[in-house]
């Protein structure tokens, strides 16, 4: 069947070749590059963000090679509002936001997804490396080291019945070949890492700027204080380095183990006092059940995007998730997803709210 | 396909393709002294010869330029720089609000980098510049004036301005005026006269080539200083090589433009008000933007309520009908129109905008076709909405 297929296209490899297989596939393709800032100069420059005027060039003319439309939409102010002021707030919380999540949650796979099937399309297409299975479940790329399903685990099965992730049975290298292949100029561009929105990588002065100077104590595990901050949304749990605690009364390094922001206080501790077992969990998704689980199961988890799977037991209760680690993993991070796998398979995920 | 976009660029006329073909491959420099040299710097004054007689001014008075955009940049720059040398008290530049970003963004740099005092002129709902606006802009001060601009017609709405009795202004007080008639030649009766000092043309929207146009600079007006420096083959006023087979099919393209004017606009004007009814019926609260009457014979503007115009255009063009939301681009990223917003439209209308534009291979069926796919595809956009 011939589905109408809207093609998100980044400027980058991954998505070029995404809609160029698509196409080839015999569906009606129409490549949409999203405009994310009103002002593209104020992103990430060069070839390594999603949203400057150079990657929006560079999809039109992936799109121009491919031989299908292609259109800017302008997605600034819903990215402005749901992805970077969420961005700025969850930190002020004291929670470690992945932005890159939020944006596959609230703008490619609703705020366009919604647009693209009001406009008569079956499908959004992305460059992500990760699949949906024939039951409509989301699933790892078959390229581990590139597997996106973790920053994919927040949408819902009725996003995921609308995704499509050509790229998902291929490894990287392949990825690159093929669009050397199929004459996409885009294959050597390098792949995009950092918060896109951040134009220079700097996250605290990102976020200093917007949130303004706050000082407050750090204080040790004992209750002890040994320093101060001047803004605690610039610390994540886990963090080691930059603390400015100077010698420490054992004199062994402190890493950042939470961050209360009434109290406006950064707690720190041994690097054994990171290490967590039980995880709380809030707004559980479960993409890859039919029905929320009624008894606590057994399956993995992953609690960082690239990080490592664990085997764990989840019980539900009431709209939390108790996670229960079979073995310790460190530096958890409020505001981070815990997603869920039975194998490859996602089951679904929730965000962390706290970890001990 | 339906085309429906020959504001934008149009066919090239058979005319000029023949005029430009037979040039492609003959070799000579116009400013070369032997006898390729002559040959060309033949065609190239003949060509200029047919453009000054096809609109109203003296071969001396045609400056051949890359198309439009330098036209307009050589007029402002050129003459806010020359006019402001003679005196340095004249630093006011007058443009309409409405104006390409070719003339507005030249006039925006002088403001910015040069010390210009940039005016925008108002315009009313339809889009039209009253000539009591340019008077009161002028004031007490038309010694501090460097130039004023008002384009013949406009590319978006269409809307023809009043020239002849702004340019009868100007003239009382002695300050250049310049017009941008791209839109206007082989549409609308154009000449270089009655206190219109510098003109532009472009080759690409009158049936000609792309990339090529002219400045018309009447006598005694200042010269421009140049905007291109080098070898001064424009005299001393346009530097560059001239394009020779460009030259010759722009001038085939002016002189049958101009000649078949009055058949060409009839038809077109009877084709575009069957076009606007029509759309009109199929889509009863659809608003026609620019003059009711007063407007270019190819061009009809509208704004569809509830609708996004790049949501209109790209549903269009999936079905094989090319239009344009008429609206610059920066970065990308569509801006509501400054012309609409100049004419008072909200930015909701602005955006949910499409300008369809005929011209001289537009029929009835093409007419058809677009109100065939039209309701369709509001419908649609209405659905998706205004984001
Ligand atoms: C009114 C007007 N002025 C100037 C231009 C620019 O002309 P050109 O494309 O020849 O540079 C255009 C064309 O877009 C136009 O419509």
């Amino acid at each position: 069947m011939t589905l109408r297929v809207l093609a998100a296209m980044s400027g980058g490899v991954d998505s070029a070749v995404a809609a160029a297989r698509i196409a080839e596939a015999g569906h009606d393709v129409t490549g949409v590059h999203l405009a994310l800032s009103k002002n593209p100069q104020s992103y990430r420059t060069g070839a390594r963000g999603c949203c400057t005027v150079e990657d929006s060039r560079d999809a039109r003319r992936a799109a121009d090679v491919i031989g299908i439309p292609f259109y800017i939409w302008d997605m600034a102010e819903r990215f402005h509002h749901d992805v970077v002021e969420d961005f700025v707030s969850e930190y002020a919380a004291g929670r470690t936001p992945n932005p890159c999540l939020r944006c596959n949650e609230k703008i490619k796979f609703e705020a366009v997804l919604d647009r693209a099937l009001a406009l008569g399309f079956d499908a959004v297409a992305t460059g992500h490396y990760a699949r949906v299975t024939a039951d409509g479940t989301l699933s790892r790329a078959v390229d581990p080291v590139k597997d996106q399903s973790y920053v994919l685990g927040v949408l819902t099965r009725e996003q995921l019945g609308r995704a499509m992730f050509p790229l998902g049975d291929t490894p990287k290298a392949a990825v690159r070949e093929e669009a050397a292949r199929r004459g996409l100029f885009v294959a050597d561009k390098p792949d995009s890492h950092d918060v896109c929105f951040i134009a220079d990588g700097d996250t605290r002065g990102f976020l200093r700027e917007r949130l303004g100077p706050a000082a407050g104590p750090i204080v040790d595990s004992t209750g002890e204080v040994i320093g101060s901050h001047d803004g605690a949304y610039a610390y994540t749990v886990g963090q080691r380095k930059g603390l400015g605690v100077g010698r420490t009364p054992d004199g062994r390094p402190r890493y950042v183990l939470s961050i209360e922001p009434v109290s406006n206080t950064v707690t720190v501790g041994s690097r054994e006092m990171l290490e967590v077992t039980e995880i709380t969990a809030e707004r559980p998704i479960w993409s890859g059940l039919r029905v929320p689980p009624a008894t606590p199961i057994t399956c993995g988890v992953q609690l960082r995007a690239h990080g490592e799977a664990y085997g764990c037991r989840v019980v539900l209760d009431g709209g939390r998730i108790r996670i229960a680690l079979d073995r310790s993993a460190s530096g958890v991070a409020a505001g981070q997803a815990a997603v869920f796998y039975d194998g490859d398979v996602v089951l679904g995920s929730a965000t962390i709210s706290a970890a001990t | 396909m339906v085309y429906l976009d020959h504001a934008a660029t149009t066919p090239m006329l058979a005319q000029a393709v023949e005029a430009m073909t037979a040039e492609l491959g003959q070799v000579g420099n116009a400013s070369s002294l032997h006898s390729s040299g002559r040959r060309a710097r033949r065609i190239v004054e003949e060509s200029r010869e047919t453009i000054a007689a096809a609109l109203g001014t003296r071969p001396s008075e045609v400056v051949f330029t890359s198309g439009g955009t330098e036209a307009d940049n050589l007029a402002i720059k050129g003459l806010y720089w020359s006019r402001h040398r003679a005196d340095s008290r004249r630093r006011r530049v007058l443009i309409s609000a409405i104006e390409h970003h070719a003339v507005l963004d030249p006039a925006a740099w002088l403001g910015e980098s040069a010390g210009a005092e940039v005016t925008l002129l108002d315009v009313d709902q339809h889009g039209r510049l009253d000539p009591e606006t340019l008077r009161a802009a002028i004031g007490d001060d038309p010694g501090g004036i460097a130039l004023i601009s008002v384009m013949w017609a406009n590319n978006e709405v269409g809307t023809v301005q009043p020239i002849p009795e702004l340019a009868e202004i100007a003239a009382g007080y002695g300050i250049p005026l310049h017009t941008d008639a791209v839109q206007a030649v082989g549409k609308l009766p154009i000449s270089l006269s009655g206190g219109v000092d510098a003109l532009t043309v472009s080759g690409h929207k009158l049936g000609g080539p792309l990339g090529v146009g002219a400045l018309l600079l009447a006598r005694g007006v200042a010269d421009p200083v140049p905007v291109l420096h080098g070898g001064g083959q424009e005299r001393d006023v346009r530097s560059g090589t001239l394009d020779t087979p460009a030259i010759a099919g722009f001038a085939a393209a002016v002189r049958f433009a101009v000649e078949h004017r009055e058949a060409t606009a009839a038809r077109l004007t009877a084709l575009r008000d069957d076009l606007v009814a029509r759309v009109r019926q199929a889509v009863p609260d659809v608003i026609l933007n620019g003059h009711p009457g007063d407007r270019l014979p190819g061009n009809a503007h509208f704004s569809f309520p509830g609708c996004e115009g790049d949501a209109l255009l790209m549903l269009l063009d999936a079905k094989g009908v090319e239009c344009s939301t008429g609206s610059a681009c920066s970065a990308g990223v569509a801006q509501p129109s400054h012309v609409l917003l100049a004419m008072g439209a909200d930015a909701v209308r602005a955006r949910g905008s499409l300008r369809f534009s005929l011209g001289h291979t537009s029929t009835a069926a093409d007419v058809d076709e677009l109100v065939r796919v039209i309701p369709g595809v509001v419908e649609r956009a209405r659905r998706a909405g205004v984001g």
